[in-house]
């Protein structure tokens, strides 16, 4: 059975070059049907190796051909099925394939069509070798093709050089984070002789004999390559700008899968940095931090897409809470209902851009809902569960971040209600000034709002399905037991291959913190309703902007601009004077004045060009062969 | 046997063309480049098979009482090695077809008696024989560059890349010799028994010798500043020759007698070559960066991935060795790759300057596509061969020096800037009316830059058959030796 999940993979290479090189010609709808397809196919194949898993199948590792060999290191492409790869896989194709229907509506009109669904294959294969790898390195192999993949899809509209700025952006800020899981892994090596996920986790435990600083200095490294793929802060800077490219791989890589991956890596160690409090501690204020500043920076945003990248930022940030915390299962089940609501989001996003002709700015919009009713009601329900109200699938999964923290560290406990509360208020400021409302926008536009064909609202339809019960897959600990429900299965399927925070709470306690999660949703959300709704405010146009504190978050604390006169404005400066002044001047300098010294020397040997030069060679070639015929 | 037939295959082909004259010169060149990747290709089938002993090598006393012997043996690592020159020869040679030159019967006569000169550097294992070929293949680049450069400072370029490297070997040949007042032989055995019988400081010495001569021919900052516009104004063709296979004479001279022969010299007293190499990465990344010129960026670039490829080889481990041997493969054609790139835009805009391009994918998407490709490998991007080698070589230099891997290890960034930003300006945003008439690419230059780009992809899937060669030679050569 596990043999198979070398097929998983193999579907969507199979569907990048199939269409990539026998794809000239053929109908739109058909080459939809063979991405789409192709992922399908792999969802099934995950489907079955997710049950074999569900029903306790032990962690297997599947060869699939020898790789590198250096001595001792020996890396071969591997693939290891066990229950964290599993429900990845699932997730991954299922959501996966549901974009891939929805970019056959979104993209119909596109010139580059088929080349767009040959990249969303392409990305798919590698985000599936990522989560697969069995190995630091296999992984890695994905994790820098998701990124390639990643750069074509922000640069797709090429034409434009602000889409190819941005993709160049998103790419060097990822390879910053990728030298440093690079040399986290060399470290690794280095002391442990391996970089095989089964040898150092699970049957050798190589790791068990690494010195307390070597663990954190290597989580810490491994870490800053999660920075660079799931944009927490310094290197969160490449996300938002990563909305130049098409809407569907927004909702695909840049909101519920490649930005994960840094969370997957992290719970993928977990043995790693449960060792180190250090590394782990740096995990959980660089996740605080970048979620606090995503969240306010989206309380000003005026794009739609703007607004929910800058919400992924900061949800990303809330997982990276978890880890720090050692409560992986729970980062990774916040993992899986952001996935689900928030590629419902960005598609509902997609569906109102495409309706709005292209338009993106929600002051340019309003009352949407009467024209765009599948997508408006697909797209509150998003919003409910990003918020977090009970029973929607945000809910459980943030509840229970907060319910961590409420145990471990109190600091952490009160910020991460001051994101949900920031949370309620830029979503729903979003929904009302979107959908409710009069329409702002031009009378051409409202002429041609229209809601998005079926291949489009389908998948919100479903993913919205899954918004409202994605949570049910874990149930918070006591209220579950009380209920007699089957408690919290996402945990359980989980132990054993995470490791788990052994968190006991009473019942009262769990239904205390839900009750508070609730109440501080709510306030939220009644605050965007009485500012938006009750009094019909609108987002200030950019000019009218005033206050000081405003204008920070608007310009989102000014990193771009700190880093382009900190790094990229020196680098360009050195490279200029090297080029300018070292190189001619002092380097090239000396060897001219030492060639000038000996300039006799130069004079004679210059007399070569005055001979005959084919006399010389073919002199040389006798010579040659003379010696080889004497042997 | 073979080793000879390898060697023989060139020679024989540069006399025959230079005798048979201007109209068949450059079939025949192409004919001998694929035997001798033929003649190559059934040495890899041999090795490793029962008896292949007496087919790989070859040795016989040539002036014994100097105990200097014609010796020549493929082992692994020459197998890949030799592999990179028969691999390469053909390609070089058909990719010039896109040109016409004056005399080709000793264009490519005298790019057949490099080939000749280099195969030979590659596979001997006595160490006055590979001086004489390290020196010998010079010459035949030295006439190339002069005779069919179209620059007008070309005389004064060729002259100071021939003195610059000349002189740099010298000092090879001084530690050489040294080695040699002590061994009395120059059988590289016998050399490396001499050098490990050394005190750590005189090895330090010794080492001293052979890296500045190697690192002249990489080259390694601050001995670098013939190469840029050496490469710049040489033939498309020479600097193929250049850059994707001579200097890798000087890597592999590290590799099959610095690291064996002086291991304390390198690990003890070889620090400061291993932060030069280091430098040389950051210094000619940043050289990178500010180049307008697409083939100066490309000459520097190469530098830079260089910079890695010395210090890798000098942390003297497997990991950095196998990487060392793998990248000289990878850098080779991508080498050979980048500037054939050069030879497209050159054969069309008559200019390489960046600023002037833009927009040739909308017009072009086929060569924008098999250019990305390479960028890639350029890159390191995992699953081209640009990988592998990188991957290993940071990997066994980390090991040595975690602070230095650091700083080299930025290439993985900087390289990432500089190529992406060529890319950039030359393929993407819209095509301006200049640009339109970019004339789309010939069955020729469609089918060699298909097989260059196969070629990364395909060693960076499957690299095991080159490793899992160089592997048991890799190891026999760090025997011994303390790591």
């Amino acid at each position: 059975m596990e043999k198979l999940v070398t097929l998983i993979p193999l579907f969507p290479l199979a569907g990048f070059l199939f269409i990539t090189f026998l794809g000239k010609g053929l109908s739109k709808n058909f080459i939809g049907g063979i991405g789409s397809g192709a992922i399908f196919l792999s969802f099934l194949v995950s489907v079955l190796v997710f049950t074999t898993q569900m029903h306790g199948a032990h962690p297997t590792v599947v060869k699939a051909f020898d790789w590198i060999t250096a001595g001792s290191f020996d890396i071969d492409i591997s693939f290891l099925v066990d229950p964290l790869s599993a429900i990845y896989l699932l997730f991954i194709t299922g959501v996966g394939f549901l974009i891939h229907l929805y970019s056959i509506g979104y993209m119909h009109e596109d010139e580059g069509f088929n080349r767009f669904i040959a990249y969303l294959n392409l990305f798919v294969f590698f985000m599936l070798i990522l989560i697969l790898g069995d190995s630091y390195l296999t992984m890695f192999v994905g994790w820098e093709g998701v990124g390639v993949c990643s750069f074509m899809l922000i640069g797709f509209w090429y034409k434009d050089m602000k889409n190819n700025d941005a993709a160049k952006k998103a790419f060097i800020v990822n390879r910053i984070g990728d030298l440093g899981l690079i040399l986290g892994m060399c470290l690794l090596f280095a002391y442990s002789g391996t970089l095989r996920f089964d040898e150092l986790f699970i049957s050798g435990r190589a790791i068990a004999g690494l010195p307390n600083d070597v663990a954190t200095t290597i989580g810490i490294l491994l870490f800053i390559g999660a920075m660079g793929k799931s944009a927490q802060i310094p290197l969160h800077t490449w996300l938002p700008d990563a909305m130049a490219g098409p809407t569907p791989v927004s909702a695909l890589i840049h909101a519920a899968t490649m930005v994960t991956a840094g969370i997957y890596m992290v719970a993928r160690s977990s043995n790693l940095y449960a060792m180190t409090e250090s590394a782990s501690e740096l995990i959980m204020w660089a996740g605080i931090l970048t979620s606090l500043m995503g969240a306010t920076i989206a309380l000003t945003q005026n794009d739609i897409k703007k607004v929910l990248a800058y919400s992924t930022v900061s949800q990303l940030g809330l997982m990276f809470v978890a880890l720090g915390m050692g409560a992986y299962s729970t980062a990774v089940f916040h993992v899986i209902t952001h996935a689900f609501f928030k590629a419902l989001l960005f598609l509902g996003s997609g569906s109102v851009i495409h309706g709005m002709g292209g338009e993106q700015d929600i002051r340019r919009m309003g009352g949407l809902k009467k024209h765009m009713p599948t997508t408006h009601l697909t797209f509150l329900i998003g919003t409910i569960a990003i918020a977090g109200i009970f029973p929607f699938a945000g809910f459980f999964s943030k509840d229970q971040i907060i319910a961590v923290a409420f145990e471990e560290n109190k600091l952490m406990f009160v910020l991460g209600l001051v994101v949900s509360a920031c949370t309620a208020f830029y979503m729903f400021r979003l929904y009302f000034l979107t959908f409710t409302g009069k329409f702002r926008g031009t009378h051409e536009q409202e002429h041609h709002l229209h809601e998005s064909p079926a291949v489009m609202t389908m998948p919100l339809v479903i993913l919205a399905v899954l918004s409202v019960v994605g949570g049910f897959i874990g149930l918070p600990h006591a209220v579950g037991e009380s209920m007699h429900m089957h408690w919290h299965w996402l945990d359980h399927y989980l132990d054993g291959t995470v490791v788990m925070p052994g968190l006991h709470m009473d019942l009262n306690t769990e239904l205390m913190l839900m009750g508070l999660a609730t109440l501080i949703a709510v306030g939220g959300i009644y605050f965007a309703w009485t500012k938006y709704v009750k009094r019909g405010e609108l987002a200030l146009e950019d000019k009218d902007i005033r206050s000081a504190s405003h204008k920070l978050l608007l310009n989102k604390y000014w990193f771009d601009e700190l880093y382009d006169a900190i790094i990229r404005k020196p680098v360009d400066g050195i490279s200029k004077a090297f080029g300018s002044v070292v190189e001619p001047k002092i380097i090239d300098g000396l060897v001219e004045g030492t060639g000038e010294a000996t300039g006799a020397t130069g004079g004679k040997l210059r007399l070569l060009q005055s001979g005959s030069l084919f006399f010389y060679i073919l002199l040389f070639i006798v010579g040659l062969i003379a010696l080889l015929l004497y042997i | 046997m073979l080793t000879l037939i390898l060697l023989a295959i060139p020679l024989f082909a540069a006399a025959l063309s230079m005798v048979a004259g201007a109209k068949n010169a450059r079939t025949l060149a192409l004919g001998a480049g694929i035997l001798e990747l033929i003649v190559t290709l059934a040495a890899f089938f041999v090795n490793g098979k029962e008896g292949s002993e007496a087919l790989l090598t070859f040795n016989r006393e040539w002036i014994g009482p100097l105990g200097i012997s014609y010796a020549f043996s493929l082992d692994g690592i020459s197998l890949v090695m030799a592999l990179l020159v028969a691999l390469l020869l053909p390609i070089i040679i058909y990719a010039s077809f896109n040109r016409t030159f004056k005399h080709p019967q000793y264009f490519y006569g005298l790019m057949l008696l490099m080939a000749a000169s280099m195969m030979g550097a590659f596979t001997t294992t006595d160490g006055l024989l590979f001086y004489v070929f390290y020196e010998f293949a010079l010459i035949p680049i030295y006439f190339m560059i002069l005779h069919w450069s179209e620059n007008p400072d070309k005389a004064k370029i060729t002259l100071k890349f021939f003195i610059y490297t000349l002189f740099g070997s010298l000092f090879m040949l001084v530690s050489l010799l040294y080695l040699y007042n002590i061994s009395g032989s120059f059988n590289m055995q016998a050399l490396y028994e001499a050098g490990r019988s050394l005190s750590g400081s005189e090895q330090g010495w010794v080492f001293a010798g052979f890296f500045i001569a190697f690192a002249v021919k990489i080259p390694v900052f601050p001995f670098h500043s013939w190469q840029p516009a050496t490469y710049d104004s040489a033939p498309t063709a020479g600097t193929m020759l250049l850059a994707g296979i001579m200097l890798k004479m000087a890597a592999y001279g590290m590799v099959r007698i610095v690291v064996p022969a002086l291991p304390e010299g390198v690990s003890e007293y070889g620090t400061w070559a291993l932060a030069l190499s280091a430098i040389s990465v950051l210094y000619a990344s940043g050289m990178a960066i500010a180049q307008q010129r697409y083939k100066l960026l490309i000459a520097w670039s190469s530098i830079a991935h260089l910079g890695v490829l010395s210090a890798g080889i000098l942390s003297g481990n497997a990991q950095g060795i196998q990487g060392g041997i793998m990248e000289m493969l990878s850098h080779g054609i991508l080498s050979v790759a980048l500037f054939f790139v050069y030879d497209i835009l050159e054969s069309r805009l008559h200019h390489d300057d960046m600023r002037k391009m833009g927009g040739i994918r909308e017009v072009n998407p086929l060569f924008a596509f098999l250019f990305f490709t390479i960028v890639m490998g350029s890159v390191a991007l995992p699953l081209t061969s640009g990988f592998v080698g990188e991957f290993l070589l940071l990997l066994g230099f980390y090991q040595v020096s975690p602070w230095l891997t650091a700083a080299a290890g930025l290439t993985v960034v900087l390289g990432a800037v500089y190529m992406l930003r060529a890319f950039q300006s030359m393929m993407l945003g819209a095509a301006s009316p200049a640009m339109h008439s970019f004339a789309p690419l010939n069955t020729h230059e469609k089918t060699v830059l298909t097989i260059l780009v196969v070629l990364v992809i395909v060693l960076g899937i499957y690299p095991d058959p080159i490793l899992s060669v160089a592997n048991p030679s890799v190891e026999s050569l760090l025997q011994g030796l303390n790591r």
